[in-house]
């Protein structure tokens, strides 16, 4: 292939086919993503999780690109979710003092934040008018994907729907919790944290762990739980609202 | 930090398959944070390697989710087809759940006692 008469579609075509393409591309995105953040300062907007998809997706769109030929490439990264979630035990046993301290304020706010989570979801989905299968796929949207697109599937709803749900939910919520933690007066890390994790999974406890070490331990925490109380309580409070 | 990345993975798969053998709503990698947790309680600290493995990793947790978040631009048609309300009911709910939770749980601490 020469230089010059270059083709751009030819080209690309070439790059799209290197299964280190993708792998360079999300991690360059990211490093994009990451610099804005911390330029301003790690403000809530400018979170590096969502410049990095809308740089990768938006690149993906323009050239044509089929999503699952992306994520051949980048599924490296996308693995190391597994053993990353496992590692997030490490900031909860750092601060089992304080936890094991505060479990009367975790058990309530995680009964609480379960609830209110499934139940605020179902009432504003129906109030919307959206259908039930819709509903169904919203219903789990707080817990990390895996758990949720399991309840999804066995309350009839479409898990891959859920799946997209639960990352637009983790976004709104890494973005939306310190402006609303701060409309709240709420300035305890292990209250703001506890609530990210419940609300925004993981999402929002990597969020929590860039802000705060604390922070981070509760939300770990409040992700872990709230995924088997949420895969309990879902298809029992589907009942009263189906 | 290969010999903490190996136990990581080790942990994951035994949650895996206890996940598949029990039948338990919970995906493996959640077991294996207990199960770290539990191995980590009962020596009285977290294992060296472990600990360095997993900051690392940790440290750019955000980066983990790119893959997965560009299926909501591939996807986003089935958001963009319910419409706004679909985004709207996401906002607010997550918005109402957070709040609820930080709430009840500062409302806790002080009862708790805890002062802060």
């Amino acid at each position: 292939m020469t230089l010059r008469g270059l083709d751009p579609n030819a080209f690309w075509i070439y790059l799209a086919e290197q299964p280190l393409f993708f792998l360079a591309l999300t991690l360059a995105a990211y490093l994009v993503g990451d610099r804005i953040a911390a330029a301003t300062g790690r403000h809530p907007v400018a979170n590096p999780v969502l410049i990095a998809i809308l740089l990768v997706g938006g690149m993906l769109l323009a050239t044509g690109t089929p999503h699952q030929r992306y994520f051949e490439g980048a599924r490296f990264i996308h693995v190391l979710l597994g053993p990353a979630t496992v590692a997030l035990a490490l900031p909860v046993i750092r601060n089992r003092t304080l936890i094991r301290r505060q479990w009367r304020a975790i058990l309530g706010a995680l009964v609480a934040g379960a609830v209110t989570g499934i139940v605020a979801t179902l009432a504003l989905a129906r109030a919307a008018g959206l259908g039930n299968a819709t509903i169904a796929s919203l219903a789990p949207k707080s817990v990390t994907a895996a758990i949720a697109m399991g309840i999804s599937a066995e309350v009839g709803g479409s898990p891959p729907l859920t799946a997209v749900l639960v990352i637009a939910t983790g976004i709104l919520g890494a973005v939306m919790v310190t402006p609303l933690m701060n409309l709240l007066r709420i300035r305890d890390y292990a209250a703001r944290g506890f609530a990210a994790g419940i609300a925004a999974h993981g999402i929002g406890t990597a969020r929590a762990l860039q802000v705060d070490e604390r922070a981070g331990a509760h939300a770990a925490l409040g992700m872990a739980l709230n995924g088997l109380v949420t895969a309990i309580l879902v298809p029992l409070l589907l009942l009263l609202f189906l | 930090m290969l010999e903490g990345i190996t136990i990581l993975i080790i942990l994951q798969f035994v949650g895996e398959l206890i996940a598949g053998f029990t039948r338990v709503p919970v995906p493996g990698p959640v077991i294996g944070l207990a199960l770290l947790a539990a191995l980590a309680l009962l020596r009285g600290r977290i294992p060296a390697p472990v600990a360095v493995a997993g900051d690392a990793i940790l440290k750019h947790l955000s980066l983990l989710f790119v893959p997965a978040g560009v299926g909501l631009i591939a996807f986003g048609d089935r958001l963009v087809a319910e419409g706004p309300r679909l985004l709207l009911v996401l906002v607010a709910s997550t918005a109402i759940t957070m709040a609820v939770t930080a709430l009840v749980f500062r409302a806790l601490t002080r009862d708790g006692g805890d002062g802060r």
